[in-house]
């Protein structure tokens, strides 16, 4: 098994650097899968997680400007690696100014990517930061515990509202409740509502725009016929939702989000090289 | 109005029912008094009053005169009810807090009545937020009995003279104390904290005194704590009136300018801290 990698451009690791930000405020641990072509962030559901899950994907080639890895084994060409994200959030806070950042995989006394940041400096040889996070393998026998998970058989898809007004509301609903409800039809319809004995508010965006999905899987199929206004709602914890559009520093390209109601939401943020899904379960 | 949220429905008569093109000139008013968490709202012809209690010895009151209102009609002679002000300054500012030139959340109020909820309809680029606050029987306010007549001392400051010392207060004292006098302080702040007794003295022909009528010297001791809060409204404020009188309450009015250069007023009154002895002073 064999990683490293070099991003020299400081524009890309910039990037880099929002994309392991937001992953940090998503999850507290989580699964860094490495492929040929490209790296992978997951969270699964599980129930310490309450529940919520994460898929990150991103193309190696428009970050690094070299990769090498050399997976477990030869038909099974990949690394599985759980490690804390915000520990690599940090060390690349060091490198906002780099010159370069080198990450590799090593195994002195425990495994750890090792993350170098060469800084400018006013002599002529540079400043080299090092940072070791550690990581912990995991076996080929648990990797099917983290496969991309299907996009679900929802019942209304539809394109979030301009994030920073959504971040806005949501994070005043916050102080309000703890659960909140999320509600769309295939109007371009969406309503954000919170309810206790105190207050309730309800928040209501319009022309929001409905994703036209191919018909693959006969989900278009399913939603012809269907009653457009008709709304479909999940009532979600609100931390979570907080914490996605908090992760969100700058506009994705497309956002999106499936309600299958009273079960799912699934939420899908693409960036021009980055895509993020996160699924968000509805309480009982 | 300038979106088409749902007016009361004919036969619905609403008790109060007010709209404003801007939530900000409410909101960043209730901040000012924000100390508590529950507040009494007071809504008559002339406006709304909007007041928040402490320890029964501290009083801050709102002023938003109906003038400020686009529209503020009220069916009785004054509607009266309790409410969380925290509840209510999330409602008003669910779009942010944020003030880009331009952008502004428009409000309209509705209240039917004892026994049921204020409603709030905000709108900003075309979203809009629907709130029912749940409302409360009024509780007894404070009544300081403070009138212009009973008034013995008197100055009217520039807030700007006042900013950095309240921001600065020395928290580790118990008390402020407020010294008031036609002669020599004129008008003293100190404090007895921690590390030292610190006085801070604005002669009386000072640049940012714009009025100065004392008539007897009068040292009193308030509270630090409760008083700290009323930094906020100092903070929004251009000029501020400090008057005692012969008991010691303190009267602290605020004049404040909105995004409008619409004048509103914000006052706090405080009771003196009765625990001195002679030997402190």
């Amino acid at each position: 098994m064999r990683f490293r990698a070099k991003i020299v451009d400081l524009a890309c690791l910039n990037h880099f650097s929002r994309i392991i930000n937001t992953i940090a405020k998503l999850a507290k641990t989580c699964i860094l899968r490495l492929t040929v072509c490209k790296l992978y962030f997951i969270l699964s559901d599980k129930v310490a997680n309450g529940g919520a899950s994460m898929w990150c994907e991103l193309s190696q080639g428009n970050f690094f400007d070299e990769f090498q890895m050399e997976g477990v084994a030869a038909e099974h060409n990949e690394i599985y690696l759980e490690f804390v994200p915000e520990n690599l959030s940090r060390a690349l806070k060091t490198a906002q100014s780099a010159k370069a950042v080198k990450i590799k995989l090593t195994n002195k006394h425990c495994p750890c990517l090792r993350v170098a940041v060469e800084l400018p400096s006013l002599s002529s040889s540079s400043r080299i930061v090092t940072h070791d996070i550690p990581v912990g393998v995991i076996p080929r026998r648990m990797w099917n515990d983290f496969r991309e998970p299907s996009v679900p058989d929802f019942d209304v898809s539809i394109y979030l509202p301009v994030l920073k007004t959504m971040k806005s509301v949501v994070e005043r609903m916050k102080n309000l409740s703890n659960f909140i409800v999320i509600e769309a039809n295939l109007s371009g319809e969406m309503n954000l509502k919170i309810e206790t004995d105190l207050v309730s508010v309800t928040t209501h965006f319009k022309d929001l725009g409905n994703p036209p999905w191919a018909s693959e899987d006969g989900c278009q199929s399913s939603v012809q016929g269907r009653d457009l206004e008709s709304m479909a709602e999940a009532c979600i914890d609100i931390k979570k939702l907080q914490q996605l559009l908090a992760g969100q520093q700058v506009n994705p390209t497309k956002a999106l989000c499936n309600i299958v109601r009273k079960r799912i939401v699934h939420f899908i943020l693409l960036h021009e090289e980055v895509s993020l899904q996160y699924f968000i379960p509805a309480v009982a | 109005m300038p979106f088409s949220a749902p007016p009361p429905a004919s036969g619905e008569r609403y008790a109060l029912s007010a709209s404003l093109d801007n939530a900000r000139h409410l909101s960043s008013l209730l901040r000012a008094v924000h100390f508590q968490d529950h507040a009494t709202c007071l809504a008559t012809a002339s406006g709304l009053r909007v007041t928040v209690e402490d320890a029964k010895c501290i009083q801050a009151n709102a002023f938003i005169q109906a003038e400020i209102f686009q529209e503020f009609s009220i069916q009785e002679e004054s509607v009266m009810f309790r409410i969380s002000l925290s509840v209510l300054l999330d409602c008003l500012t669910i779009f942010g807090t944020s003030s880009l030139p331009g952008t502004s959340t428009a409000l309209r109020m509705c209240y039917r009545g004892y026994g049921y909820p204020l409603m709030l309809f905000l709108e900003e680029g075309g979203v809009v937020t629907v709130c029912k606050i749940h409302t409360q029987e009024p509780e007894e306010l404070l009544d300081f009995d403070f009138c212009s007549t009973k008034v013995v001392n008197k100055i009217i400051l520039q807030s700007e003279g006042l900013r950095e010392a309240f921001a600065e207060l020395d928290m580790t004292s118990e008390v402020l104390q407020i010294t008031m006098s036609p002669d020599k302080p004129y008008f003293r702040l100190s404090t007895f904290g921690n590390a030292g007794s610190a006085h801070l003295d604005y002669p009386r022909d000072s640049d940012l005194m714009e009025a100065f009528h004392c008539n007897q010297t009068q040292t009193n001791r308030y509270k630090i704590s409760l008083l700290k809060p009323s930094t906020k409204a100092l903070a929004l404020s251009c000029k501020v009136s400090i008057r005692t009188d012969a008991q010691g309450f303190l009267s602290l009015q605020y004049m404040i300018r909105n995004e409008d250069g619409q004048i509103c007023f914000v006052e706090y009154y405080c009771c003196p801290d009765e625990n001195i002895t002679e030997a402190e002073l």
